[in-house]
């Protein structure tokens, strides 16, 4: 018993252990997720095997040396010595290795190879990337950061209220482990930073302009924060 | 400036002058000079895009589905504050509980990166907070 509350109020003191969105969801939803034939980001996952396929990917890259990449993604780009994301980072390999056009980062074909390549590490413990401490530091801020018209930050949402509901919704601990993610209120896969924009909007303040670094460093602030999570790309959420 | 502007907003909206006047807990004169009205009021507390309160807030509206739990539940609100001490929590809660997620529904004070579409305006206008003032002055049990 003493060990037990010992052992309580260490969690307590040390900041319990993340809860992915995964456990609040319905037992229905959870199950979807699990389910490969039911879940639908995986077909968005065999759309981007196809593509990485026709877009000689592989010239460059074995399918299994992509095992674990998601995991530690945003990652430090040597060459420009900043902070990008997986999507930055598949958009770089299109544009400077292979010297094709820009794909647009919400459009279908990027979030297919993105889920592809994500899909690849799941189940893999996070390892965020302890270069990235600046850009950690800054997404932090940006996380406890009041803003727009109401006033709220990130952190009074998904520290102080997680688990409590905001109308019908269950607020999640914001965790960014599963994306791109399948929404059923997208009826569509979506990235992370749809996710961040729409938080975002919905406390009235002006979303960042789509690939700031604000979005990469809050990114690397949440990697950091779902320390001892699992990929679940690509997860399922209501 | 941004105090300038809520001023000019209080004439705009309401044709008074002068910044709500707080007293104590309080802010007891009407922010337009006359009283709300408590139906319009209800309309914009069950309007989940003008007074957002359910998002937060539960209360007595059982047809009302989705309501949220990070606030204290409406009911008897009329009965334990007094329309002043209603009125500066929709005003400004802030100047009673600097850390309170509740947004300020009539100030511009400290705000960062409004949604271009909200810049400048408060979240309700005088006589909407006059109106929710009314009708959670009859939330008596
Ligand atoms: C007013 C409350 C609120 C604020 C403020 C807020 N969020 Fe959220 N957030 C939510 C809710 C509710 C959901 C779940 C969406 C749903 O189920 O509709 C969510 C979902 C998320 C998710 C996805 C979690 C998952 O399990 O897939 C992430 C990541 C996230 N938010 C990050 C942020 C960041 C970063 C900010 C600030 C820039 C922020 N949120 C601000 C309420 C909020
Ligand atoms: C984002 C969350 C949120 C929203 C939206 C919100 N409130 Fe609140 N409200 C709170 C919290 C939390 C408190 C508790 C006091 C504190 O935080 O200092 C509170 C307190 C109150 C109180 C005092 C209750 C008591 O018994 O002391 C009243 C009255 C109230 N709110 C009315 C409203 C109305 C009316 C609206 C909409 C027009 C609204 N609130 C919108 C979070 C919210």
């Amino acid at each position: 018993m003493r060990q037990l509350a010992a052992a309580a109020l260490a969690a307590l003191t040390l900041g319990a252990a993340p809860r992915s969105g995964f456990e609040t969801m319905t037992p229905e939803l959870q199950a979807m997720q699990r389910d490969d034939l039911a879940n639908p980001g995986m077909l968005y996952v065999a759309d981007g095997e196809a593509l990485w396929a026709q877009e000689g990917c592989g010239s460059c890259h074995a399918v299994a040396a992509m095992r674990g990449v998601a995991a530690r993604y945003p990652a430090l780009d040597a060459a420009s010595q900043t902070p990008i994301d997986l999507t930055d980072r598949i958009a770089q390999c299109r544009e400077a290795r292979q010297g094709k056009p820009a794909l647009p980062p919400e459009a279908a074909p990027m979030l297919a190879l993105a889920a592809f390549v994500a899909h690849q590490s799941r189940g893999m413990p996070l390892q965020p990337d302890a270069q990235l401490e600046g850009a950690r530091r800054q997404g932090e801020a940006l996380f406890r950061e009041r803003r727009g018209q109401l006033n709220l930050s990130c952190a009074q949402c998904h520290d102080d209220n997680a688990g409590r509901k905001l109308a019908g919704s269950t607020i999640p601990e914001g965790h960014a482990n599963g994306y791109p993610l399948y929404r059923l209120e997208w009826q569509g896969l979506g990235s992370l930073q749809r996710r961040l924009r729409n938080c975002i909007a919905g406390v009235r303040s002006e979303p960042y302009p789509p690939g700031a670094p604000e979005y990469v460093a809050l990114e690397a602030y949440l990697a950091a924060r779902a320390r001892g999570l699992v990929v679940e790309s690509p997860a399922v959420r209501p | 400036m941004r105090r300038i502007l809520a001023a000019l907003l209080l004439l705009l909206g309401g044709g008074v002058a002068a910044a709500p006047v707080v007293v104590g807990d309080a802010i007891p004169a009407s922010l337009t000079g006359s009283p709300g009205d408590a139906a319009r009021g209800r309309a914009i507390v069950l309007d989940r895009q003008r007074g957002l309160c359910l998002l937060c807030h539960s209360g007595p509206f059982p047809k009302e589905r989705f309501q949220g739990d990070l606030a204290p539940n409406l009911a008897g609100a009329g009965a334990r504050l007094s329309e002043g001490q209603l009125r500066l929590r929709m005003v400004d809660g802030r100047q009673l509980n600097p850390d309170t997620i509740m947004p300020s529904y009539f100030s511009l004070d400290g705000l960062v990166r409004v949604g271009r579409a909200w810049q400048g305006r408060t979240v309700l206008t005088a006589e909407e907070i006059e109106d929710v003032v009314a009708f959670l002055a009859g939330l008596r049990d």
